[in-house]
């Protein structure tokens, strides 16, 4: 929205984040920054073998050092429950998947390298590691599986050896549309080939995790400092599965977190450990993780290999779509592991297309790696890349223009029911992509290609679109297709008596924004200043149950609940006016923080009504209860659906390899935006992460499993300087029809929607060089360009 | 980290004393060495800092040639030998980021000689002396393969000595995670003659590559580069590139400074 139209206030206004005061200026409380009196420090002894079995632990020389407390291992925790996977999947023959069992510390086996198999707690952090240095562990290596293909063929070593083999499961979806698909592709006018690997990455949030454990013995409640998205979900989790302890008797507080980006959603062994021998060291228990620990136990994310096929008629119209892909688990089930290469994955794969015949096989493996799970996008970055790079395959085989071959086959109709049982409310893909077209100066590159070719370099220009899931989700549907939970939100509106609201919502907040444009979605219900309104996140104890935020959920789900809860708050304030007032309630009007009675000059301030519900002196007492404070659960009847189109134009050195991302413009449909400038932040650092894969980022292991990419100087972040300036635009808009804002959500567009544009326009510049290799994979280093170029 | 000590002499003639302890070991910037002992992968039982050493620090003329003290850090010969020796400032202030230009040293990078250090690269190609607190070591007897140099236990870099070239261009290709050379070249034309040094490239470290030398010598232009090949058989192979993609990226790059010199 230009910003000459944009309101100066409420929905729409692009309001300073107010929490970036703190974060800037030193004084945000990360859970590294809390202390607790007579806190203990533990070190993990993580395994450095990827595979083996463990033949010993012994501890008994570290125990004798100095500063040592207690030391842990496996065999204390035999009893107790192991890490929860909270999504079932069952297969194409309608088995459930293979669920192994997943210990809080390594016993008998160790599965990757990072697994931790003792955990030291000390005095002193130095204390611990000094002390973990004389256990002796024996492990008899085994032969490691890190190939995904191999790990499934007869044979392969086993990484659990109770279960049958290394396939979590095999799922098909839709099952039934497979003889029609396979039909299709005989039929076929065209079909296109496209074999690809899906990179892994690992997240790294600039906050690495930490977890601090606490006891009360004084009335046995247990509390939990953790750098969590979703503190409730972590409760639920430890409290139930792992520990047994019940949620009355659980507080979990999330405090400033800085960045998930996923792999802070999920419940990790150490924050079991830390609750537990918090009661049984008797004092608090703090683990802050190193970046080189980060590496080898935050859940990694992608690691798909994939191979996709496309037909088409003789009119170019896509007829039928068929994948095969194998999605890694790492070692064990993270939490919501199984969910992302199937639901967040399969159900995407129609895409911006209205290809009427899908069919989507998933092979779920076990390897020894780092276990995999969602990373921003989650899944529907997967389904966009296969899908977006063999449309641009497609069209190069065809030779047709690859936007004209989109726009061909776009879904111009809505609602559209597509194949892989999902409904599109809204959505206007040509809009978006005409918008594309004109920021992104598409009519001009010919003269910017000739201006790198004078230069002796290689310029091209790709596209994509991208459609993605989010609000996620109905409980009922998702409840069907194997979640262990709910998928709501909570918000509760307490209104003070002078008329300020404090807003406690389950979305929480970990570098979206949401304490500020919450605050204008609640403020501008009101019409009051949005400094009135405070947003209060991230601690079980003071916010009713909350699912956390993930799946670009906050504003399409939170936000819902906020308006809901807000609504109810309005409409007793009114009860209460139309009794000031002496006025019937219907005739209540609520405008600028002010109630009047409809066509007369009568009215009073929100802050006399908040007064009158606190102090009832002269209020209906036998009508209503005195307070003002509301609180709603929001279930969504259907996904949002976000969409847009992307436009990538590198340059590329063709001596050395080098690419270079000159110009990056998206197009997004984000239906209503509440806070533009946040909305662009958001699309700015999803496009970081979405060319920080597309380019740099490589989580690689060797043969053996041992991890290659395990610190920066291996692992490519992407830095200011590999990124442009980026054209983002949000202002075609098609409002979501199902939520009470009218938003779809945009936390992980930039990072789904930019990974194919990038390879797009590298293959695009290396054919403007003479050299049409077909595909080239991520992450599209130097070397590889270099490679394909030469090979 | 591990224990240690750690002494602050304030001339290079208790250094070397205090290095003549039981495992001891120098620390300078410590953008190297702090790392390290974080990992726990050395466990030094004193650290004797040459930070406090003056006698150590600076960039000056001296006798027609450019002497930068081994505690010198890289922001501030980046700084300093702008006006001397453009091509080696230019090297410097393509270290790694501030925070290591201002702290990391030429003595340190020097004693490391990281098989993809920068300034191995002009030391050699300068055809500089290397000083320490008992000798002098010419750049071609300096470097010894990966991560060794001549110097002996406790022997601790000074200073060192540039000739001035006439023009002089170092060309870096990142390694996109780490920023320290891919591969680079720095060449430099003396009077006397052309000199070529490649880093980051070799499992034997720093090198000069004698047949593009040869070539410039003959005809100083890029041109003259054309048809010279490297081995990538004895070049390193990683996550970030093969050795022939090394080898033909010394080329390129050696191409390249030449044609920036011009
Ligand atoms: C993020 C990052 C990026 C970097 N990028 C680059 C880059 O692009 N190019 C590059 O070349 N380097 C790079 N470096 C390395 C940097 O230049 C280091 O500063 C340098 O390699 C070591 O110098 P130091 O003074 O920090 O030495 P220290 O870390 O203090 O010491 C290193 C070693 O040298 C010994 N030592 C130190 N000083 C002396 C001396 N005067 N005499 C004898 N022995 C001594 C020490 O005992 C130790 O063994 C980077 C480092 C970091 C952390």
């Amino acid at each position: 929205m230009p910003k000459d139209i944009e309101p100066e206030r409420g929905i729409g206004a692009s309001s300073k984040r107010r929490e970036d005061v703190r974060f800037l200026t030193g004084t945000g409380r990360y859970t590294d920054d809390i202390n607790l009196r007579r806190q203990t420090h533990v070190f993990f002894l993580r395994s450095d073998v990827a595979h083996g079995r463990l033949t010993g632990v012994d501890t008994s020389a570290a125990e004798d050092m100095p500063g040592v407390l207690k030391i842990f291992t496996g065999a204390d925790f035999a009893e107790i429950g192991g890490m929860p996977c909270g999504w079932q999947i069952t297969d194409k023959h309608g088995q459930p998947m293979q669920e192994p069992k997943h210990p809080v510390l390594a016993h008998e086996k160790v599965r990757h390298v990072g697994e931790p198999i003792a955990a030291v707690v000390a005095e002193t952090l130095a204390q611990a590691r000094d002390a973990a240095e004389a256990i002796v562990v024996d492990i008899d290596e085994l032969p490691a599986v890190v190939n995904m293909k191999d790990a499934v063929k007869e044979g392969a070593p086993k990484v659990h050896d109770d279960l049958t083999s290394n396939l979590c499961y095999d799922w098909g979806f839709v099952e039934e549309n497979k003889a029609a698909v396979n039909k299709a592709f005989e039929e076929a006018a065209h079909v296109t080939t496209l074999e690809l690997v899906n990179n892994r990455l690992v997240a790294n949030p600039m906050e690495p995790r930490v977890a601090i454990g606490d006891y009360n013995r004084a009335d046995g409640e247990h509390t939990l400092y953790t750098t969590s998205q979703n503190p409730h979900v972590i409760r639920l989790l430890m409290g139930a599965f792992v520990l047994g302890i019940p949620e009355h008797k659980l507080r979990v507080v999330a405090p400033d977190v800085g960045g998930g980006f996923g792999t802070k959603i999920f419940h990790y062994q150490e924050e079991a450990f830390c609750t537990f021998a918090a009661k049984a060291v008797g004092r608090p228990v703090k683990w802050t993780s190193s970046r080189s620990e980060a590496f080898m136990s935050d859940a990694h994310g992608r690691d798909h290999v994939t191979k996709i096929e496309l037909a088409l008629d003789a009119d170019n119209n896509f007829t039928a779509l068929r994948t095969d892909t194998y999605a890694n688990m790492g070692a064990y089930l993270s939490t919501f592991a199984p969910s992302v290469p199937t639901w967040l994955h399969g159900t995407l794969m129609a895409g911006n297309y209205k290809t009427p015949l899908i069919y989507v096989n998933v092979k779920a493996v076990f390897t020894n790696t780092v276990p995999v799970d969602a990373y921003r996008g989650a899944g529907r970055p997967e389904a966009t890349y296969q899908l977006e790079r063999l449309i641009d395959k497609a069209a190069h085989e065809l030779k047709v223009d690859p936007i004209k071959l989109r726009r061909q086959n776009f879904v111009t109709e809505f609602p559209y029911a597509t194949p892989v049982a999902v409904e599109y409310d809204t959505g206007d893909y040509n809009a978006t992509m005409d918008k594309l077209e004109e920021i992104a100066d598409h009519a001009g590159f010919e003269a910017r290609r000739k201006e790198s070719e004078a230069k002796g370099k290689l310029r091209g220009f790709g596209v994509n679109c991208y459609i993605e899931a989010c609000g996620i989700a109905p409980s009922n549907l998702v409840g069907q297709l194997g979640a262990r939970a709910g998928l709501y939100e909570s918000a509760t509106v307490r209104v003070n008596a002078t008329g300020g609201l404090v807003v406690m919502t389950g979305s929480h907040s970990h570098g979206q924004g949401h304490e500020t444009s919450f605050a204008q979605v609640v403020a501008d219900m009101i019409g009051i200043d949005e400094n009135m309104v405070e947003i209060v996140h991230g601690d079980t104890s003071k916010v009713p149950m909350g699912m956390g935020t993930y799946g670009s959920r906050s504003l399409a789900v939170g936000g819902s609940a906020m308006v809901r809860a807000t609504e109810k708050v309005i409409a007793k304030a009114k009860k209460i006016a139309s009794h000031l007032l002496e006025a019937s309630e219907g005739d209540i009007e609520l405008k600028d923080g002010a109630f009047s009675v409809a066509g007369t000059d009568k009215s009073v301030a929100w802050g006399d009504v908040t007064l009158a519900a606190y102090v009832p002196h002269n209020y209906p007492l036998e009508e209503i209860e005195p307070g003002l404070e509301e609180t709603a659960f929001y279930d969504p009847s259907n996904f949002t659906y976000p969409a847009g189109a992307y436009a990538c134009e590198v340059e590329l050195d063709p001596e050395t390899g080098h690419v270079s991302i000159e110009r990056f413009t998206a197009a997004d449909d984000f239906g209503n935006v509440v806070n533009p400038m946040i909305v662009t932040g958001q699309v700015h650092g999803g496009l970081a992460q979405g060319i920080g894969q597309a380019l740099l980022e490589n989580c690689a292991y060797d043969e053996d499993g041992q991890l290659l990419s395990a610190s920066y100087m291996d692992y490519a972040m992407p830095r200011a300087s590999d990124l442009p300036f980026y054209d983002v635009d949000h202002s075609c808009q098609t409002p979501c029809t199902h939520n009470p804002l009218g938003v779809k959500g945009c936390g992980e567009a930039g990072a789904i929607g930019s990974p194919p544009a990038v390879v797009n326009a590298v293959l695009d510049a290396m054919r403007s060089g003479g050299k049409d290799v077909g595909h080239i994979d991520m992450p599209v280093s130097p070397a590889r360009v270099w490679e394909a170029m030469n090979g | 980290m591990y224990d240690f000590e750690i002494e602050r002499p304030g001339s290079v003639a208790d250094a070397v004393k205090a290095l003549g302890q039981e495992e001891a070991q120098a620390l300078s910037g410590g953008q190297t060495l702090i790392p390290t002992l974080k990992a726990r992968l050395a466990m030094p039982s004193v650290l004797v800092s040459l930070a406090g050493i003056d006698e150590m620090k600076g960039v000056e003329m001296r006798d027609g040639a450019l002497w930068i003290g081994g505690g010198t850090t890289h922001a501030t010969v980046m700084r300093e030998a702008a006006d001397a020796y453009p091509g080696l400032a230019s090297l410097a202030a393509r270290i790694g980021d501030p925070a290591v230009r201002n702290r990391g040293t030429i003595g340190g990078s020097l004693a490391n000689n990281d098989p993809s250090a920068c300034y191995p690269a002009a030391v050699l190609a300068s055809g500089a002396t290397v000083q320490t607190d008992r000798r002098e070591i010419a750049a071609d007897d300096y470097f010894d393969g990966m991560f060794a140099t001549a110097l002996e236990e406790g022997e601790i870099v000074t200073g060192v000595r540039f000739p001035i070239p006439q023009a002089a261009h170092y060309e870096k290709f990142i390694q996109p995670a780490s920023r320290f050379p891919l591969v680079a070249a720095f060449v430099a034309r003396f009077e006397g003659g052309v000199r070529v040094a490649i880093t980051g490239a070799s499992n034997d470290g720093v090198f000069r590559w004698s047949e593009a030398e040869a070539a410039l010598n003959d005809r100083f232009a890029a041109g003259a580069l054309d048809g010279l090949t490297l081995d990538g058989g004895d070049m390193i192979s990683d996550l970030h590139g093969s050795g022939a993609y090394r080898a033909h990226l010394c080329g390129v790059m050696t191409r390249r400074a030449v044609q920036a010199i011009g």
